[in-house]
């Protein structure tokens, strides 16, 4: 596999389907194992490092997971390359400039990652669109116990799972989920929201992890207790309690937004779209934000069934004529390839060759014009 | 709580005075002890008691604070210096060496929690999945004693009972 057989599509966690998809973008479960009979990765030579890396790319290549999977050296990428994985959800920022022999096994739909000496020896990935927490939990531990039938992990009945830093001891998993809280920010919540997730001992993230900020009202939102829960109960309090509270916030603050704020809301996505069709010259961070200000008209006007005139332009149906001139119309998903297509490394890959910002900044807004000029 | 003295440090001693039925509590931080030279009936300095206690109970900041020649892994010879540099151990035996040093913390990244109780490993012998299991349910129970959650106990109570 190639990188340029992903690149210039999204992946199908990314699809803008699944349950909730207009604020939970995405569920994606982490579990970090490490071998027995090894040291963890700070204490390994290269050459264990070596060893470590060719027991665990035999074992996940020979997996059998419904899809065609490919192994991808890191530390032999070039530096464009692991840019592209890391903006792709493929890889952490950690794994691609790190040092040392490293890998990554990934399955071709995207839906699965396997990163070989991250921090720990493995670091198993399941993702999927919009809320599906339980769905990924079985499948990541079903492929867990397949490369346990092959390989010992580091275990002790105390501790749980040992990893090689005592905060993900125990059941090693971490769950996350992207949410989009633009209804949130535009309130004034966040803050509040904030701080409400951290009393309950989860982790409020940017878009691409620790120290990135909220770009485009993205939000990854993570359990940070990974030991005396079982793996179903972080889970299930994920499913059962804090997904449909934080819904419920959102939803009531695009309520809000649609009663009291309607005028400020339609010249954001008004601004937002005059911008993105006219603009020549459009950064990443830019895009992001008033991509996320249509993705906010979209999902008011199909999820909850309201609209305003400025989404119906969006949208390119008017309800006074009845008459549907575009039934395609703007769609997430297509809200979803320009913000994912047009990111740097994206782009770069998909041009077939480097470029610098300023060139990077008239590319972006030329892709993103010619889509929304063509789909209204 | 905080030393009632400079009210900065966290307070790691508890003087109780007791003189005529009248009960005086003090709550200090080991520097101001030394400082303040407390001396006590029985007339054992602060700080010798002070040494005593910690002779028994290391603090973390004391073994965290000064590598210690003698603690190292025998495994993959890290020592607890490293760990404070690195914020990663050297080996899954380190959980063993240094256990007494790395408690504390992972109560701390576990919110008091110190016990697993999720996922075993399925290649795990039958027996010693049980006595894990058990164990797990066990520590579950006291956790919802704790909590007070009577009806979630019960069902651990019984279920524990079946098991054995």
């Amino acid at each position: 596999m190639k990188l340029t057989d992903l690149s210039n599509d999204i992946n199908e966690w990314f699809s803008g389907e699944g349950p909730l998809s207009d604020i939970v973008i995405s569920s994606r479960i982490r579990l970090a194992r490490n071998l027995a009979g090894h040291k963890f990765l700070s204490r390994c030579s290269n050459a264990e490092k070596s060893e470590i890396l060719k027991k665990l790319k035999d074992v996940l290549m020979s997996l059998d997971l419904g899809d065609k999977v490919s192994y991808i050296s890191v530390d032999k990428s070039p530096t464009l390359d692991k840019h592209f994985m890391v903006e792709r959800y493929l890889i952490s920022r950690n794994h691609a400039f790190s040092k040392g022999p490293r890998g990554v096994v990934i399955a071709h739909r995207e839906f699965f990652t396997a990163m070989i000496n991250e921090e720990d020896h493995l670091r198993l990935q399941v993702l999927k669109a919009g809320c599906q927490i339980s769905q990924c939990a079985e499948q990541i531990s079903h492929i867990d116990d397949m490369i346990e039938q092959q390989l010992g992990y580091a275990f002790n009945p105390r501790y749980g799972y040992l990893t090689a830093c005592p905060t993900n001891l125990g059941t090693g998993i971490r769950v996350s989920v992207m949410l989009h809280l633009p209804a949130l920010k535009m309130t004034g919540q966040m803050d509040r929201f904030i701080n409400a997730a951290r009393a309950m001992n989860l982790a409020v993230r940017g878009l691409f992890g620790e120290g990135t900020d909220a770009a485009g009202d993205f939000y990854q939102l993570s359990n940070q207790v990974t030991l005396g829960f079982s793996e179903s109960d972080i889970v299930s309090q994920f499913e059962n309690t804090i997904i449909p509270e934080i819904v419920e916030y959102e939803n009531a603050a695009r309520n809000q937004l649609l009663v009291k704020k309607r005028d400020i809301l339609d010249d954001k996505i008004s601004r937002a779209m005059a911008l993105l069709k006219n603009a020549h010259l459009i950064s990443s961070q830019e895009a992001l934000f008033l991509l996320s200000h249509l993705r906010l008209g979209i999902n008011i006007r199909e999820r909850m069934g309201v609209s305003t005139p400025a989404i119906d332009r969006l949208c390119r149906q008017n309800p006074h004529d009845g008459d549907e001139t575009n039934p395609q119309g703007l769609s997430i998903r297509t809200i979803n390839q320009l913000f994912m297509l047009t990111l740097p490394a994206h782009l770069q890959i998909n041009y077939g060759k480097p470029l610098d910002p300023a060139h990077r900044d008239a590319l972006r807004a030329q892709i993103i014009r010619s889509a929304l000029n063509r789909s209204t | 709580m905080n030393c009632q003295v400079c009210n900065k440090n966290e307070a790691t001693i508890h003087l109780t005075e007791i003189t005529n039925g009248i009960r005086t509590e003090m709550h200090i931080c080991e520097r101001c002890a030394a400082k303040q030279e407390i001396v006590i009936k029985n007339q054992v300095p602060v700080n010798e008691l002070l040494s005593n206690l910690l002779a028994s109970q290391p603090s973390e900041q004391e073994l965290l604070g000064q590598p210690d020649g003698k603690t190292s892994c025998p495994y993959c010879g890290f020592s607890l210096a490293q760990f404070n540099k690195e914020a990663v151990l050297g080996c899954p035996y380190d959980y063993e060496v240094f256990e007494h040093a790395l408690l504390p913390l992972v109560k701390r990244a576990h919110d008091g929690r110190t016990f697993h109780c999720g996922k075993i490993p399925s290649k795990t012998p039958a027996d010693a999945r049980k006595q894990i299991e058990l164990l797990s349910m066990r520590q579950k129970l006291d956790q919802a004693i704790r909590n007070e959650d009577y009806e979630t106990a019960a069902r651990l109570r019984d279920e524990i009972a079946k098991m054995q």
